[in-house]
């Protein structure tokens, strides 16, 4: 069987954006350099995405490095509670919590409590690494879970058209209508009592699959809007001609055109889907003790204002600060995947 | 135009139905035994008390009479709560000037603010004030509500003293006291859609910019102000009311929960937040359900609002 017949210049394997953008600029580059080439260098020359998507790395690896941190540096666990010690800062010997229940501020020596402790005497540093690793892995898993689902409904409501659009575009229709807070509530605090098979309880899946199903809506949309269109091109015509089956073609046509779409949406679903588990964890319907996340320790942190608010500041800046970098980065990969976006007002 | 209103009126009812059938069979799923019998009759209740429980309550119906029952309960205001046994439409009713205030307030300013920050952003693209703006807007839609509240409390409220820490002041009572309670959490849930709608705007303005009526305009003579008032903003606001009608309804239903709870402004969605701590299940089957309708609703309306604005919509579609 003859491989199939695709378009051979460069840079229409995406759609005419990448032609009309370069012509519009000015811009004269000689053919034959692949269209993630092109963008990967357009990110390159922009510095700040470039940074912050580094402090996401950061942020990741130092989650990742919790256990040694652990281990060697404070000596203490997560769950480590310590209410009646003491400890010697900077020459001072001081109760980890005080007599009437105020823990301790940051320290800032790496060996203990760098960071403070909380009402229970445990160490906030350590809390925060590892409570990251819950929240980075929820929102992993829960973007994950999103893209995969949604480019499959996606591809097939756009491609089969017809009934099979029909129905999928209507059960997206009644994901969408509920607001994403209430959906996660409804679906985190169904599956917390009562579960569906392993999918139960406190185990952290619960969370992840709630936040990565209230997203599917909003990628499936997109997705499905863009193989709508390529579906009327010639290219898919031909490819039939050729003979292909309906799921090669969407594999080996449709899928690579839809590429760069997807790999837009992954920061952007990857940072909602880590503030919504902060706020379904906030509401109780997220994850659960004993397990640990930001979420968790900001919820705890403001039941005990102001008495201890590096409690709440703490994880929270963590928070703000991975989102927002991961924010920054998606905004900086959007600019370099998508030219037009390049254009400003000139005349 | 009638045949557009028609055809979204029936799908709007449609979905009503489905959505409501839905939430009920996710909470009934949800409960231990398939019946709220367990937990209404108590910890020691015997076999005998949970079955007589279960005929009082219906329990033991098929599930779609429970469902008709549980929506006509709901929706004549008959619904009690199995936990308080206070009635359920009541206690929404005393939440909602609280949840209003706050979602129109709120949205109100964020309007007025993404459009103005968003319109200066896309004239000033690529200036210093522009990346200074972009800068703001995605720290604004980093940040989860409840923890910009729980900052603002701690140190607006807490160590300088100049805002009230939270609660809720009906206006009925005392308007001043009403508007300054309100401040702080109109500014909360206003960040986050602020931070997205300029951005949106910002690149809704840049596209339009480039159009062939934009040119046309400057080169009849029209000013700057002029074109930018007449033909950019008429054209780039399109997407943003339709957004913002939706946005707004998911406010008033759900994403003002987080807020609320933080400024415990006993609205409701801080009765959603405390139904789901006591596993209310009936207080928020309600919630949710009459949320979601509103939403839908909502949609509808501005799906035909913006039908009536851009020809485009009600004849191709």
């Amino acid at each position: 069987m003859a491989t199939p017949i695709t378009a051979s210049a460069p840079g229409t394997e995406f759609s005419e954006g990448i032609d009309a953008g370069f012509e519009s600029a000015g811009l004269d580059l000689p053919p034959g350099i692949g269209p993630w080439s092109l963008a990967w260098r357009r990110l390159r020359r922009n510095r700040v995405s470039l940074f912050f998507g580094g402090v996401f790395l950061l942020i990741v690896l130092m989650c990742l490095l919790a256990p040694l941190y652990s281990h060697d540096v404070a000596h203490i666990g997560p769950d480590t509670q310590n209410i009646t010690g003491t400890v010697t800062v900077g020459g001072k010997t001081e109760d980890i919590v005080s007599l009437i229940g105020i823990p301790i501020g940051p320290t800032w020596e790496f060996r203990h409590y760098f960071l403070g402790a909380d009402e229970l005497g445990r160490d906030v540093a350590v809390r925060l690494l590892y409570g990251g690793r819950n929240s980075l892995e929820i929102g992993a898993v829960a973007t994950l879970l999103t893209m995969i689902l949604a480019t499959i409904v996606g591809l097939l409501a756009g491609y089969f058209r017809g009934i099979t659009d029909g129905v999928i575009s209507r059960i997206l229709d009644v994901i969408w209508a509920y607001p994403a807070v209430l959906l996660g509530i409804t679906l985190g605090t169904v599956l917390a009592v009562r579960g569906i098979g392993p999918l139960k309880g406190t185990t952290l899946m619960v969370p992840a699959f709630v936040i990565g199903f209230v997203y599917i809506p909003y990628v499936a949309r997109p997705i499905r809007a863009q193989v709508l269109t390529m579906r009327e091109r010639e290219f898919i015509d031909a490819a039939r001609q050729q003979g292909l089956s309906h799921f090669q073609i969407m594999w080996s046509e449709i899928l690579p055109n839809l590429s760069s779409t997807i790999v837009v949406f992954i920061p952007l679903i990857l940072a909602n889907a880590i503030l919504l588990e902060a706020g379904l964890t906030y509401l109780g319907a997220g994850v659960q003790p004993p397990n640990a996340s930001w979420g968790t320790m900001i919820s705890d942190g403001i039941s005990t204002i102001p008495a201890a608010f590096h409690n709440v500041l703490i994880p929270g800046i963590m928070l703000v600060l991975t989102v927002l970098s991961v924010n920054v980065f998606g905004d900086g990969l959007r600019d370099a995947l998508d030219p037009r976006a390049k254009v400003r007002i000139g005349r | 135009m009638t045949r557009f209103v028609v055809r979204r009126v029936l799908v709007m009812i449609v979905l009503l139905f489905v959505i409501s059938a839905i939430t009920f069979l996710l909470f009934v799923v949800a409960l231990p035994n398939g019946s709220p019998a367990g937990l209404i009759a108590g910890r020691l209740a015997t076999p005998a008390e949970v079955h007589l429980i279960n005929i009082r309550y219906g329990f033991d119906k098929p599930l779609y009479v429970q469902y008709f029952n549980t929506m006509k309960n709901i929706f004549s205001g008959q619904a009690y709560s199995y936990q308080s046994g206070f009635n359920v439409l009541n206690e929404i009713r005393a939440g909602m000037p609280a949840t209003l205030s706050l979602a129109l307030g709120a949205g109100f300013i964020w309007l007025v603010t993404s459009i103005a920050v968003g319109t200066l952003a896309a004239v000033k693209a690529g200036k210093y004030a522009d990346r200074v703006l972009t800068v703001l807007a995605m720290i604004g839609v980093s940040m989860p509500p409840f923890f910009l509240g729980a900052v603002l409390i701690y140190y607006v409220g807490y160590k300088w003293s100049i805002i009230p820490i939270g609660g809720y002041v009906p206006w009925t009572q005392n308007p001043v006291q009403w508007f300054v309670h309100m401040l702080a959490p109109w500014f909360t849930l206003s960040v986050l859609f602020i931070g997205f709608y300029s951005r949106v705007l910002r690149s809704t303005i840049l596209d339009t910019i480039n159009e062939d009526y934009v040119r046309t305009a400057h080169a009849k003579g029209l000013s700057d102000r002029q074109v930018l008032l007449r033909h950019i903003l008429r054209n780039s606001l399109l997407p943003i009311i339709s957004l913002f009608g939706l946005d707004l309804a998911q406010v008033i239903g759900g994403g003002a929960i987080l807020t609320e709870s933080v400024y415990n402004l006993h609205g409701v969605g801080q009765l959603a937040r405390d139904s789901i701590g006591r596993l209310d299940i009936i207080t928020l089957m309600a919630i949710v359900i009459l949320t979601a309708l509103a939403v839908v609703l909502i949609g509808a309306i501005v799906d035909i609002v913006y039908a009536l604005l851009d020809p485009r919509i009600r004849l191709g579609s």
